[in-house]
């Protein structure tokens, strides 16, 4: 990728002249008034045209502005139907799909660090920040997949020790790494690998453990995947084009595009939007159960008896509305109540996972993270209000939907000893027929 | 604390720092020396200039002002400074170790206070150096915010972990519960609020500054305040799992050094050019005999052994239990090598010895990378010590930077080979299930009781 070979430029003042001069160019408040006088602070990453030839030529009649919005708008369609065909081909695929995307944010976040410090010649930085995202990869996945595949894993020997001494295995792994980075500490260059190893932790810290969340989501059910992600795409889309049509009232200083308009047209839109996708995705199985690991065919499957969620209930329509609808009762799903949470958090929260890259981009001055996908910017770009997102449904679920797995905690008690598990064993009975679950009381 | 006012100096290029080392200093009208005015425009790009610039160009800040108290220094007013300084590090360093002694025996629970303590003063020092760096007292909000952030991280793993040692304590009150089910999603919200508050204050010309800070709070965080719950957790195992790794460590840090000044030669590493082969590897071998001798003497008392547990009825702590399989004499027979030396066919050893030596390696030989790393950091901010808390050796951090690693290293060794998840966790969550998931493992476990033998067969299913 083009932006793997871009150091930065000592610029003169003028923006890059090579990128056409979009409405939404963010930075330009900023760049042209502070830092035109220091060369190393001009913006880092000149941009290149990387919009598809045949699209250039489709649209080299058009004024750039409407150029602009056009080549936006294949993007994002283009996107939004490869979204679709992911889904399509079921769970392991987005596993997959999400853990490149993984894999290309932190790629991009790390390069702005280079950029920022110049640290290319650093000895041994990029390796060890690539073995830091293997460690903890490792580390996530193991403890996802001993969780989700237990039988598997207890079938095969090596998996099963493995998954034993799993955490053992991969705090080892870590501390090598750990000890390579002190071993690698270089006269003259301490506070460099210090700030880098700083910047590595923190992009670990959000991106590897989003997107850890974002598979337990899907494992929990299709629908809590999707979902959001779609309310929050929504949002972006439905904001922008409230602001696009009626914006006026600009809301944070950080992000000057936005307007208030904008901002509430996009959340009623995203609610209602939403309440209709959960309708329509209630109804079918295969978004509905937990993914499975299938031991006899090796593949995943969905298929289970839907729960409470995601069965017809009928609602009594408070008078308010009864009077403006002409109905009295309602058919939904429990499903799209949460819905409303889960599209409230992605219209109110999630545009502040927004400005905090806004912010970021601004301090480091870049105007994008990357120049992957023409028109949007990188991969980052796209995914930055995607954040708290993943983190928010997977505690919303934890709380409010389900308590823990079960099955993981049958493992767990596998592992005690038996007099520890005679200790639950006997709570658990207790507490059972104390709730008249249990039939009987009168066992020794 | 003194080290809160104090500023660095503006680094001016090539200029010298003037620091002001006087005690007590106001904060007020008295701002780093002239330019934080007149430097407004390139703030951010100043900084910029900072970070591609290598060390040299980077002036130091000078050690802040001597702490000794006065009985001291009037009694060693005789000495060389040399001898001085090595008996006042010693006189520090028993000191610290009584303190350490009278808190064990005051119990657990004070020991969990003093690792919340230390905790916060290993932040607070940390954010100081932070703040020494970027000049950023001026902020807004971002002292509120950093510690604010320390306030819901505690909040998080003190709920997940404590909460589940309180088990029988919380069912009984009503509020508490609601707090422990919906744990997660309040500590969330509150974190989520300070990030909100983070965005909102965001001030242009300062947003690389900003997230600077917000990034090396997060990271000292990461740091110290996961360390201290593993400790915690540590401690509910068994006070001997508390204090045989951290003694080990200390044991390792004092021996290395003795070994180092009698004997030492060859210099180990370029970052901390005392540090010496003779020491680390006569360290090595003594912190091996005295681990192995402490948990000799240590695994005999219940006090020690016993997980830690909250007794509802006295509303304390109290260890009392069976010693297990690890705490118990076992006769092991000598390898042919050992017998000849001895003259003995077997020893009889606790188990746990067996333990303490793996504690023991690892404290000689990976502890003390954690010490290169902070020794790394003060180079790189150009700083001599964390802080000035204690005199002869520097801040809290200065003694604590070993032990860093030693805490995750004794929990994922106790997870991985001495015993399985937490059984009080597991019931908690159990309990927490809806009653058709609790009936069905209810069903399972019942099965797998009784395969194993452990539950009688009942007359009904």
């Amino acid at each position: 990728m083009n932006e793997l070979r871009l150091r930065a430029v000592r610029e003169p003042d003028a923006p890059p002249e090579d990128k056409e001069s979009e409405p939404e160019a963010k930075v330009d408040g900023e760049t042209a008034s502070d830092s035109e006088s220091r060369a190393e602070a001009t913006p880092l990453v000149t941009s290149v045209d990387d919009t598809p030839e045949v699209l250039n030529r489709a649209l080299s009649n058009l004024s750039s502005r409407w150029k602009n919005w056009w080549v936006r708008g294949i993007l994002t369609l283009a996107m939004i139907a490869f979204f679709f065909v992911i889904i399509y081909l079921g769970p392991m695929v987005l596993m997959i799909i999400v853990m490149c995307v993984q894999i290309k944010c932190f790629h991009e976040i790390i390069t702005i660090g280079y950029n920022v410090y110049h640290s290319y010649d650093l000895p041994w930085f990029r390796t060890l920040s690539w073995y830091f995202l293997l460690c903890v990869n490792y580390f996530f996945y193991g403890e996802t997949v001993t969780d989700y595949f237990f039988t598997l894993v207890q079938r095969e020997e090596p998996l099963r020790i493995l998954s034993k001494y799993h955490r053992f295995i991969s705090f080892t792994l870590y501390l090598i790494g750990f000890c390579m980075f002190v071993l690698s500490l270089v006269k003259k260059h301490y506070r460099l690998q210090f700030y880098m190893f700083g910047w590595t932790h923190v992009t670990l810290l959000i991106v590897v453990t989003q997107s850890h969340l974002v598979i337990h989501n899907l494992f929990e059910g299709m629908i809590w995947f999707i979902v959001p992600i779609s309310c929050v795409i929504c949002n972006d889309i439905m904001a922008y084009m409230f602001g696009f049509f009626f914006g006026r009232t600009p809301l944070i200083k950080l992000s000057p595009k936005k307007t208030w308009e904008g901002f509430i047209g996009g959340f009623f839109a995203t609610v209602l939007f939403g309440l209709l996708l959960s309708y329509v995705m209630s109804g079918y199985r295969c978004f509905v159960c937990p993914v499975e690991y299938n031991n006899d065919t090796n593949s995943f499957t969905v298929d289970c008896e839907p729960s409470d969620l995601f069965r017809l209930h009928e609602y009594n329509i408070p008078e308010v509305i009864q009077s403006a609808i002409g109905w009295k009762i309602v058919r939904m799903y429990p499903f799209q109540i949460h819905s409303i949470a889960l599209s409230t958090f992605a219209s109110l929260i999630g545009p502040f996972g927004g400005f905090f890259a806004s912010g970021f981009k601004r301090a480091f001055k870049i105007k994008d993270f990357a120049n992957t996908i023409p028109g949007h910017g990188g991969i980052m770009d796209r995914f930055d209000c995607q954040y708290l997102m993943a983190t928010f449904v997977n505690v919303y679920i934890a709380s409010f939907i389900r308590g823990p797995n079960p099955s993981k905690l049958i493992q767990q008690f596998m592992t005690l000893r038996p007099d520890q598990q005679l200790h639950i064993f006997n709570t658990l009975r207790s507490h059972l027929t104390e709730k008249g679950m249990l039939a009987d009381a009168t066992e020794n | 604390m003194l080290e809160l006012r104090h500023r660095g100096g503006c680094p001016g290029p090539g200029g010298a720092v003037a620091p002001p080392p006087r005690e007590g200093v106001a904060a007020g009208g008295d701002h780093e020396n002239e330019s934080t005015s007149d430097r407004e425009t390139d703030i951010d790009d100043r900084y910029g200039d900072l970070d591609s610039r290598t060390d040299s160009d980077i002036p130091e800040i000078p050690p802040s002002s001597d702490r000794t108290p006065e009985i001291l220094k009037k009694a060693l007013s005789g000495l060389s400074s040399r001898w001085k300084n090595w008996w006042i590090r010693g006189i520090l360093t028993l000191t610290m170790i009584s303190l350490f002694f009278l808190i064990i025996y005051m119990g657990s629970f004070m020991l969990m206070l003093l690792v919340l303590g230390i905790q916060v003063k290993c932040f607070h020092e940390i954010i100081t150096i932070g703040y020494r760096v970027y000049h950023s007292y001026d902020l807004p909000w971002f002292r509120t915010l950093s510690w604010y952030f320390l306030l819901c991280v505690n909040y998080f793993f003190y709920g997940e972990t404590v909460a589940d040692y309180f088990a029988t304590f919380v069912q009984r009150e009503e509020q508490l519960q609601f707090l422990i089910r919906y744990h997660r999603f309040i500590s969330f919200a509150l974190y989520l609020a300070g990030f909100c508050m983070f965005v909102l204050s965001l001030v242009k010309k300062h947003y690389r500054l900003q997230f600077y800070m917000f990034a090396w709070t997060h990271v000292t965080l990461l740091i110290t305040v996961t360390q201290s719950h593993l400790v915690i957790q540590n401690l509910f195992e068994g006070m001997i799992w508390f204090l045989v790794p951290i003694s080990s460590v200390i044991c390792n840090d004092i021996t290395a050094y003795l070994f180092g000044f009698f004997f030492g030669r060859t210099p180990l590493i370029k970052l901390s050019p005392k540090k010496t082969w003779e020491g680390f590897i006569g360290g090595f071998f003594s912190t091996v005999v005295f681990g192995f001798i402490a948990a000799y003497v240590l695994s005999k008392y219940q006090y020690f052994v016993c997980p830690v547990e909250y007794r509802s009825d006295v509303n304390s702590f109290v260890t009392d239990c069976e010693p297990s399989e690890l705490f118990q004499l076992r006769s092991y027979s000598l390898p042919p090598f050992l017998k000849s030396v001895l003259r003995q066919e077997t020893v009889s050893l606790y188990p746990f010895q067996i333990h303490s030596i793996a504690f023991s390696t690892f404290a000689s030989l990976i502890g003390p990378f954690g010490g290169f790393f902070a020794s790394g950091f003060k180079r790189a901010f150009k700083i001599k010590d964390f802080a000035n808390t204690i005199p002869g050796h520097g801040g809290i951090m200065d003694r604590f930077d070993c032990q860093y690693l030693m805490a995750t290293f004794v929990h994922v060794y106790i997870t991985s080979f001495i015993r399985g998840p937490n059984p009080s966790k597991v019931l908690q969550q159990l309990l927490v299930l809806q009653p058709e998931q609790q009936l069905n493992i209810y069903k399972t476990l019942k099965t797998h009781l009784i395969e194993k033998g452990i539950l009688q067969p009942t007359l009904k299913a």
